[in-house]
C-alpha cells in the first residue's frame, strides 16, 4: 500500500479518520509512538509512518512485538515526560489489557486510538464497541467520534485534557472500523499556530522520572493506601468534566469551530416526540432517517453520545427527560446484563433513574460485527420507540435489530 | 543515539565506590542474593540512572509505600514488561533530548526482572528491546530460579528436579520438575546480533558483576545481563551460605560466568579456569546436598544431574554456552 504525502498546511483536506489523527500527531509534536498491526486501527500507523518518512512528523517510532509491549512502551515514555500516542483494535486492545489497566493507576496521560472492532473468534473485522468499552471502569476517558474532522479535534482534546495536571488520565478515541478509519471526508484544518495556542506542552512536573527527581513510582501499597489512591483517581475523573468544558470552549474559539455541547450532539430534537440515542458513525443513517421521517410528519430526533467517560449523565438527564420515549442503540453487547441490554442502554437507564418525568425506554442491539445500520433498520427502531411512547412502556425492553431469524 | 556514561572499570574491591544507591528500607529475606545484586547494580551504575523493576520479590519486598531503598529514580513495571520499560524509558529520553525538550546528557536506563518475569513471560519483550540499537539500556534478569515472590513456583529457570510449591515430590512422582533450565544469556547473545554486550554474573563475584554492569552501560545500545542469585527461601538453605552457594554453582559448572562483548565471547573467573583445564569442576553433589529443594534426590537423580552438567562441558560446541554442534565438516570458528 502506498500512501500519498499530505501537505498538512492545506486548509482543507480530503482524509480518513485515521489520517486525520495521524496528522494531529504531527501537529501536536508527539514524542513517542508505538505501532503493532491489527485492522482497522493500523491505518493510522501507516499514515504516521509515512509522515515520519517524509519528515513531517519527528518522533521515536517503535514497532512493538505485541500490543502488550506497544502500550507498555508508551506508558514508560510518558513517565519520563514524553507526549505519546498509540492505538489498537479488538483483540489487540485486549492483548494490551494489563497495560491499559495500570496506566490509569499510574496517572499517565496516554492517548490511544481504538479502531473499534469485533472481538474474534469467530473472525470479524467489523465494528463493535466492546473493545474500547471494556476499560470503562478503570479510569480511561473514552471519546466516540463520528467524522474525520471530529477525530482530529478529539485527538487534540485528548492530549490537552489527559495531560492537564488536574487530570493525568489516559484517553482513548474510538473510531468505528471501516466507517471512519477508512472513509474519507473533508476536514477543515487548524493551522499550526492555532494548535500550539490550544495545546500546551506536556509537563509532568514533580512526577517526572529523571535522575534530577529521584522518586519511587508505584510502590506496593496494599490495603494501607490503595483505596485512597483509587479515590484520587476517581476525583481526577470527576474533574475531567470541567476540564473538557474548558478545553472545548478554547477549541471553539481558537479553531473557529461551531459552538457545540462538548458531551452530546442533538439532532432535530427540539420538538421531537421520540429520539434514538447512539454513539459513533451510526449517526449517518440515523440522521438520514430522521430527515425522511420528518418529511412524513413524524417528530423524531437523534442524540449522539460523544464522551462515554466521563459519562454525560447531567446532559442526558436534561436532554432526554422531555421525550415521550427514547430508544438506545448499542453497537455492543453485555450478555446477562439487566434487561439483557447493551452497555450504553444500561448506563443511560441508570443515569435517568432520578429524573422526573422519566421517559419510557427501549434498547436495541444492532450493527454488530460491522453489519451496516441501514435506514430501514433505523426506521424500524423509531417505529418500535413510537410504540413505547404510545403504551408508556416497552413490552420487550431489548430488541436485536437486523438479525437473521 | 543519545550518549552513554563512561563508567571506568573498578580495579579491586578496595577501589569500588563507597556511595550506595540501594540502601535501607527494603524487607527482603536475610541472605537474599537478589537484594545484593540490586545493590551492586546501582552502585556500579551510579546516580545518573533510572531503574525500572518488574513485579517479583525485588518489587514487592523492596518498595513498600512510605519507604524505598532506591536513592535513584525507580518505577515499577509489569511482570512481563522489563524489555518494554527499558525501550519506553530510553525512547522517551531520546525523543525529549533530540527535540531539546530536556537537557541532552547521558542517563543510564536499567530495567530488571526476575527469572519468571524475564525468561518466561517477558521473553518476547526483552528480545524486542534488544533489536533497537538506537536506545541505550540494560536489561538485568536476576535469577533466583523460581517465581519466588508468589511462594516459590517453578519457572523456566528452575533447575531439573527442584522441589517448588508447584512441583512437590510425591508418592508417585518423586520428580515433578522435569524441564531443563533455559539458556537465557546465550539465547539473547546468539539471537540478537546487533547487541554489543551480554553477560552472566553472580553477586558472589561482586567486582566482576559491577564491572559487567559498567561495561554494558558504557558500550550502550541495548544490553543484557543474567545474574545467578541464591535464594535462601526458595532453595532452602541457611541464609549465611548465600555467597558460598553462588560460588559452588560456578565451581560445579552448573552456572557459567561469561561475557559477549562486540561479538567476542570470553569466560570469566572459575568458569574460565575450568574451560581451560586449569581447574577441575567440583561434583554437583557438593552443591545439591546443601539445599532443601533437592533433599528428595536419590543417587540416580544426582548422577543424572551430573551427567547433564558433564554433557554441557564435554559435548557442547561452546562449553556451558552453546548446546548445539556443527555437522561433520563444519568447523567452529578458530580460537
Ligand atoms: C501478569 C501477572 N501475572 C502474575 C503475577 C503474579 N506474580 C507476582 S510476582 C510473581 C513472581 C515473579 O517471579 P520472578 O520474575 O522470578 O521474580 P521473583 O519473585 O522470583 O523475584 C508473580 C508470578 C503478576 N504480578 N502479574
Ligand atoms: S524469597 Fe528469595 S528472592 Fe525473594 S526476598 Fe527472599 S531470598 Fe530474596
Ligand atoms: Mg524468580
Amino acid at each position: 500500500m502506498t500512501i500519498s504525502t499530505t501537505d498538512i498546511r492545506e486548509k482543507e483536506q480530503l482524509i480518513s479518520g485515521s489520517e486525520a489523527i495521524a496528522i494531529a500527531c504531527a501537529m501536536a509534536d508527539v514524542d513517542v509512538i508505538t505501532a503493532y498491526p491489527i485492522r482497522p486501527y493500523d491505518t493510522v500507523m501507516q499514515f504516521v509512518s509515512k509522515l515520519i518518512a517524509d519528515g513531517t512528523l519527528s518522533c521515536e517510532y517503535i514497532i512493538a512485538e505485541s500490543e502488550h509491549s506497544q502500550f507498555e512502551i508508551v506508558k514508560h515514555a510518558s513517565a519520563v515526560g514524553a507526549r505519546v500516542f498509540t492505538g489498537s483494535s479488538g483483540v489487540g486492545w485486549f492483548y494490551a489489557f494489563e497495560a491499559l489497566a495500570v496506566t490509569c493507576g499510574l496517572r499517565l496521560p496516554m492517548v490511544a486510538m481504538v479502531g473499534n472492532r469485533a472481538l474474534d473468534d469467530p473472525g470479524a473485522f467489523g465494528t463493535e464497541h466492546n473493545d474500547a468499552l471494556a476499560v470503562r471502569d478503570l479510569g480511561w476517558m473514552l471519546r466516540w467520534v463520528d467524522t474525520a474532522e471530529e477525530a482530529m479535534d478529539a485527538a487534540f482534546m485528548a492530549w490537552r485534557v489527559a495531560e492537564d495536571p488536574r487530570i493525568y488520565l489516559p484517553c482513548a478515541i474510538s473510531t468505528d472500523g471501516a466507517f471512519l478509519t477508512h472513509s474519507q471526508q473533508i476536514v477543515q484544518m487548524p493551522s499550526q499556530e492555532q494548535v500550539d495556542e490550544f495545546l500546551p506542552p506536556y509537563d509532568r512536573g514533580d512526577f517526572v522520572l529523571h535522575p534530577d527527581n529521584p522518586i519511587t513510582i508505584a510502590p506496593q501499597v496494599n490495603e494501607d493506601w490503595l483505596i485512597e489512591i483509587r479515590r484520587q483517581t476517581d476525583a481526577a475523573m470527576r474533574r475531567a468534566r470541567d476540564v473538557i468544558i474548558e478545553a472545548q470552549d478554547d477549541m471553539n474559539r481558537i479553531f473557529n469551530r461551531e459552538e457545540e455541547d462538548p458531551f452530546i450532539e442533538e439532532y432535530m430534537t427540539e420538538d421531537a416526540d421520540v429520539v434514538l440515542v447512539g454513539m459513533g458513525t451510526l449517526s449517518l443513517p440515523l440522521k438520514v432517517t430522521v430527515r425522511r421521517l420528518r418529511e412524513q410528519g413524524k417528530k423524531v430526533g437523534f442524540v449522539r453520545v460523544k464522551w462515554f467517560r466521563p459519562f454525560p449523565a447531567p446532559e442526558l438527564q436534561v436532554a432526554l427527560s422531555k421525550f415521550k420515549a427514547i430508544g438506545i442503540i448499542d453497537r455492543d453487547y453485555s450478555l446477562g446484563a439487566p434487561q439483557n441490554g447493551g452497555v450504553l442502554y444500561t448506563e443511560i437507564r441508570s443515569a435517568l433513574y432520578d429524573v422526573t418525568p422519566r421517559p419510557p425506554m427501549i434498547g436495541f442491539i444492532c450493527g454488530l460485527g460491522g453489519r451496516e445500520v441501514t435506514v430501514d433498520s433505523s426506521t424500524e427502531m423509531f417505529d418500535k420507540t413510537f410504540e413505547v411512547a404510545e403504551t408508556g412502556h416497552a413490552e420487550e425492553p431489548l430488541l436485536w435489530i437486523g438479525v437473521r431469524s | 543515539m543519545t550518549t552513554t556514561n563512561t563508567l571506568p572499570l573498578i580495579r579491586g574491591v578496595q577501589n569500588s565506590p563507597l556511595e550506595e544507591y540501594y540502601t535501607s528500607g527494603h524487607r527482603t529475606c536475610q541472605g537474599c542474593e537478589s537484594a545484593l545484586t540490586m545493590k551492586l547494580m546501582v552502585k556500579a551504575a551510579g546516580p545518573r540512572s533510572i531503574v525500572l523493576g518488574s513485579t517479583g520479590c525485588m518489587y514487592v519486598a523492596n518498595t513498600t509505600y512510605y519507604s524505598t531503598p532506591w536513592v535513584v529514580p525507580w518505577m515499577h513495571t509489569q511482570l512481563g514488561s522489563s524489555g518494554s520499560a527499558a525501550t519506553g524509558t530510553a525512547a522517551g529520553l531520546k525523543a525529549l533530548m533530540t527535540k531539546k525538550k530536556i537537557k541532552d546528557e547521558p542517563i543510564n536506563v536499567v530495567s530488571f526482572c526476575g527469572d519468571g518475569g524475564g525468561m518466561d513471560m517477558g521473553l518476547s519483550a526483552i528480545s524486542a528491546s534488544l533489536t533497537h540499537p538506537e536506545y541505550n539500556h540494560l536489561v538485568l534478569c536476576y535469577d533466583n530460579e523460581s517465581y519466588a515472590n508468589t511462594d516459590i513456583q517453578a519457572s523456566g529457570a528452575t533447575p531439573w528436579g527442584a522441589n517448588t510449591s508447584f512441583t512437590p515430590p510425591g508418592k508417585l512422582h518423586r520428580i515433578m520438575q522435569k524441564r531443563w533450565k533455559k539458556n537465557m544469556a546465550a539465547m539473547m547473545a546468539v539471537g540478537h546480533p546487533g547487541v554489543r554486550y551480554v553477560a552472566t554474573g553472580c553477586a558472589s563475584y561482586a567486582v566482576d558483576l559491577m564491572n559487567k554492569i559498567r561495561k554494558a552501560l558504557t558500550l550502550g545500545g541495548p544490553t543484557f545481563i543474567h545474574t545467578y542469585d541464591p535464594c535462601p527461601k526458595g532453595w532452602d538453605f541457611d541464609p549465611m551460605y548465600s555467597h558460598e552457594l553462588g560460588m559452588l554453582g560456578v565451581e560445579t559448572g552448573i552456572w557459567v560466568q561469561y561475557e559477549v562483548e562486540d561479538g567476542v565471547i570470553s569466560l570469566n573467573g572459575p568458569s574460565r579456569m575450568i574451560a581451560r583445564g586449569r581447574r577441575k569442576r567440583k561434583p554437583v553433589y557438593d552443591f545439591l546436598k546443601r539445599q532443601g529443594r533437592f533433599a528428595h534426590f536419590t543417587d540416580e537423580d544426582v548422577d543424572y544431574y551430573q551427567a547433564k552438567i558433564d554433557e554441557m562441558w564435554e559435548k557442547w560446541w561452546l562449553p556451558g554456552i552453546i548446546p548445539i554442534n556443527p555437522e561433520e565438516g563444519l568447523q567452529p570458528p578458530p580460537g
